[in-house]
């Protein structure tokens, strides 16, 4: 069994394709490396000038029109059913921000890893929170670009139990190569009770799901290491310099800079820092989310 | 002109001095200060390959952090593409010697000319300043893909901006060109006896010409995104990011045949010479190339499979690029059937034509696969896509761009270099090359996405072979370029032709005179590659 209903169609006009091109490859270079000894200047040591052959050009001109006439057949049959998921798919948000995936089932469960259950087909709605992204699944034979602003998904049936890597296909910038994810084959009662099971969090601060489940961690560490942002560990009461409308500005860092920042990281630049990767998350997150992120950033000490 | 006894000094010995270069009119020294720029931009996008190749040999990021590997990535793109192989064959060698192949003495328009050249300096200076001025080379890629390129922080206007430049370079050697085939041919020559290196400059010009502003008024798009913040290409401020990649590859596609076809011109000039009989096929060669120039236009949206394009759309754009791969293919079989009942010399310019037909094969052919819709979700973004552009890019216009350079060595500079050392150093490249590519082209297949700092460890043993590839390519190219300077220098004198070729260049000196000819060159009887010993095969 295949590990997805695409499997099939896509690896038969990829090997198909293949394989009529190394014959040609093959074909080719042994009859060019035949002519170059057969008809060498001592082998053959007149040329004949052959201007043109009628028979011969037809031929090589409808052969070829004729099999990539066949490859596009095979492509577009192979492409035709991923533009239409069937009704009765069970639909999934997916989420792409800067370096994360996070996936939304209906009723509001919000993981960063994919689960799906056996041989039951599952549309993804595609949603970008900043740039191009393209969500990719090798083992699947499937991707599409997630792009901001467009509503667009991508459908599959998983067939085969077991774990498969999801990557992210579309260039994002820093850590592109790091945006990874994994799905997951299920039968379907074990993915019944994976569904109504809620994660252990109780012992866990809400700021720092909170943190997690909107990636902020993918840019800001909690142990004061340097990544694409400045290291939330001891942020509260820091001296620091920033660019406002082109200008250095030395401030220390206190709750409401840290409200206006998450709100809108336009209004300032933080010195050393690239500024224009963060984006607004004033629609995201409540007064009283940020207060708790507020909250569990003054403990990282 | 008229008295042969009275012959002129050489190009190279008519003046001295590095403002007779850099303010010269003549388009052979504007060809050759093409050829050091383009070369020295070579050698650069060159190290910065092999130091991304160092940074893959391992999985984790042991050498590079991840945001100069993006900045190299891009560097390496922009440099490659607009610094060396859109001007690398029609700037150096249609420059030097299309106005001779075509029996006249310059092109249309000197002064542009020489303005063009110019241009590609101050744009080079642009992309170069990025490295010291601003926050950093930019780290979108080649394609500066919206919204990404409006976003991120790096010097992106400066490098947009450079590309911008370099664009009206294109567009100006495009024009004279096209003017010059028109009006300058030598007196008797049609256009059916123009050799076919002129043919392929020719459609090469038109695209030139009426596609290169389309880029450049995209690229002044996201600067006045960028600085203005006018919506254009990023939702956030209402703007379509799709709407940019449109744009985009409605240039760049056509630019693909900017790389290729001049390169399919070269290789329709050395099999002829060393095969010592006409070409297979004349017309179908010559018409396959405005073929492929127009249909060329139609094709962009294979770049955007998975952009999420409509059914329709999508069917459309797969079979018009199917379509482009029947005129390539023709000409394939005309430069096979070139060689059938020669008189074959297998010299170095020649197995570089050769080395170039089995690269470009590759590349044209997993063109195919890329084409084919159900294909191309899988493979589009993946390291197939990587081999693919490289097996075509490199292993077909840079091959031969160093065909040409061998081919026409002894008439550019009257000397000869070691034939020995160029053979060897030809085998290493082949060998280095094809360690290099293929085995991207499985990573492709397996599914390890293209720009990526870091891969997973299933990637490691294949990423390893492809590094190991790029040393023995780069002792090849350092072996052959150490060959060619210690030719300029040490060579031995060749005569005016030592291929006994039969196009208009071989008929005067080894170096050319400042007018290109002392007499009038004679036009070949019957077709520009009609060799007379030859005997006569048309039926
Ligand atoms: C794509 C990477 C990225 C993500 C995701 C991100 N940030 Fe940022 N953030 C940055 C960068 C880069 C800076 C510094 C430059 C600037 O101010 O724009 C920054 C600055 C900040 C600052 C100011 C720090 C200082 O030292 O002045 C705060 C506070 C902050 N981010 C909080 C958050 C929170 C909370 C989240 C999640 C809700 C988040 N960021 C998500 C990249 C990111
Ligand atoms: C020494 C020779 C070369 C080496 C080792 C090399 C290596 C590479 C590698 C490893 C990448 C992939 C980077 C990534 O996706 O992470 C790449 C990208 C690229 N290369 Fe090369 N390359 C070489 C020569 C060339 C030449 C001659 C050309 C063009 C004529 C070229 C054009 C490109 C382009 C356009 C890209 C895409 C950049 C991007 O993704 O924006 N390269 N090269
Ligand atoms: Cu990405
Ligand atoms: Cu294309």
């Amino acid at each position: 069994m295949n590990a997805s209903n695409f499997v099939e169609g896509v690896d038969f006009s990829m090997y198909l394709i293949l394989s009529i091109s190394v014959f040609f490859l093959v074909g080719i270079t042994v009859v060019m490396i035949y002519f170059l000894f057969r008809y060498s200047k001592k082998n053959n040591p007149v040329a004949t000038n052959i201007p043109h052959n009628t028979y011969l050009e037809i031929v090589w001109t409808v052969i070829p029109t004729i099999l990539v006439l066949i490859m596009f057949w095979y492509g577009w049959t192979g492409y035709r059913p991923m533009l239409t998921a069937p009704d009765d798919a069970m639909e999934i948000d997916a989420i792409g921000q800067m370096w994360k995936w996070t996936f939304k089932y209906p009723d509001g469960k919000t993981v960063d890893s994919l689960v799906i259950p056996l041989d039951k087909p599952v549309k993804l709605n595609l949603i970008s929170k900043d740039v191009l992204h393209s969500l990719f699944i090798p083992a699947f034979r499937v991707k599409q670009d997630v792009v901001p602003g467009k509503d667009y998904m991508m459908w599959f049936t998983g067939q085969k139990l077991g774990t498969y890597d999801i990557l992210c296909a579309e260039y994002c910038g820093q850590l592109h190569s790091y945006m990874l994810s994994t799905v997951s084959v299920v039968e379907q009662d074990d993915f019944d009770s994976w569904l109504v099971s809620s994660p252990d969090t109780s012992n866990e601060h809400v700021g720092l799901t909170l943190l997690k489940n909107n990636a902020c961690l993918s840019c800001h560490t909690r142990d004061g290491s340097r990544l694409v942002g400045p290291s939330f560990k001891d942020l509260i009461g820091r001296n620091e310099t920033i660019i406002k409308d082109g200008e250095k500005l030395d401030i220390v860092v206190d709750k409401q800079y840290i409200i206006n920042k998450i709100k809108n990281p336009k209004i300032s630049g933080v010195d050393g820092y690239q500024s224009g990767l963060m984006t607004s998350y004033e629609d995201i997150l409540s007064d009283e989310d940020i207060d708790n992120i507020i909250e569990y950033i003054s403990t990282l000490k | 002109m008229t008295d042969s006894s009275m012959s002129q000094p050489s190009y190279l010995n008519i003046k001295k001095g590095l403002f007779s270069w850099i303010f010269t009119l003549d388009h052979k020294r504007i060809g050759l200060l093409y050829l050091y720029s383009v070369g020295a931009f070579f050698l650069v996008g060159a190290a910065l390959g092999v130091l991304m190749r160092l940074e893959l040999l391992n999985p984790g990021g042991d050498l590079i952090e991840a945001q100069t590997y993006n900045q190299v990535f891009t560097l390496h793109g922009v440099i490659m593409i607009f610094l060396f192989i859109i001007p690398s064959i029609p700037a150096v060698f249609g420059n030097f010697f299309l106005p001779i192949m075509l029996g006249t003495d310059d092109v249309a328009f000197p002064r542009l000319n020489l303005m063009s050249w110019w241009l590609y300096v101050i744009g080079a200076l642009f992309a170069l300043s990025t490295l010291v001025f601003g926050d950093g080379p930019a780290d979108t890629g080649w394609t500066f893909y919206a919204p990404y390129s409006v976003k991120t922080g790096t010097n992106v206007s400066m490098s947009v901006l450079a590309a911008f430049i370099l664009g009206f370079s294109s567009i100006l050697t495009g024009l004279n060109f096209i003017v010059t085939i028109h009006r300058l041919r030598a007196p008797g020559m049609g256009f059916n006896q123009m050799p076919l290196f002129s043919w392929a400059l020719y459609a090469t010009s038109w695209i030139q010409l009426l596609a290169t502003p389309i880029i450049g008024i995209t690229l002044l798009m996201i600067v006045a995104e960028r600085m203005l913040g006018i919506g254009l290409f990023d939702p956030s401020i209402g703007g379509d990011p799709i709407l940019y990649q449109h744009l985009f590859w409605i240039y760049s596609h056509p630019a693909v045949y900017i790389m290729a076809l001049p390169a399919m011109g070269i290789v329709s000039e050395i099999i002829p010479t060393f095969a010592q009989r006409t070409i297979f096929g004349y017309k179908a060669i010559a018409y396959s190339s405005m073929a492929i120039a127009f249909v060329g236009y139609f094709v962009w949206g294979h770049h955007m499979f998975t952009s999420g394009m409509s059914g329709p759309a999508a069917y459309i754009f797969s079979i018009l690029t199917f379509f482009v791969a029947i005129p390539t293919s023709i000409k394939v079989f005309n430069w096979l059937a070139t060689m059938y009942k020669g008189s074959i010399s297998i010299e170095v310019p020649l197995l570089y034509a050769v080395g170039f037909i089995f690269n470009f094969l590759i590349g044209g052919l997993t063109g195919l696969v890329n084409g084919a819709l159900a294909a191309d979700v899988h493979l589009h973004d993946t390291y197939f896509v990587v081999g693919h552009f490289h097996y075509v890019m490199f292993g077909g216009t840079g091959f031969a761009f160093f065909g040409a350079l061998h081919y026409w060595f002894p008439k550019i500079w009257g000397k000869m270099y070691n034939k020995l050392v160029a053979n060897v150093a030809f085998a290493i490249i082949f060998i280095g090359f094809n360690t290099l590519y293929f085995p991207m082209l499985i990573l492709g297949i397996m599914g390890m996405p293209r720009r990526y700092y870091d891969y997973l460890p299933e990637f490691h043993s294949l990423n390893q072979i492809s590094t190991y590839g790029s040393w023995i390519l780069v002792s090849g190219l350092l072996l052959m370029i150490y060959n060619l300077i210690r030719g300029y220098f040490n060579g031995t004198k060749t005569t005016d032709n030592p291929w006994n070729g039969i196009t208009l260049e071989w008929q005067t000196k080894s170096p050319p005179p400042l007018h290109n000819f002392d007499k009038a060159p004679e036009l070949v009887k019957g077709g520009p590659y009609n060799y007379p010993n030859a005997i006569d095969g048309s039926h």
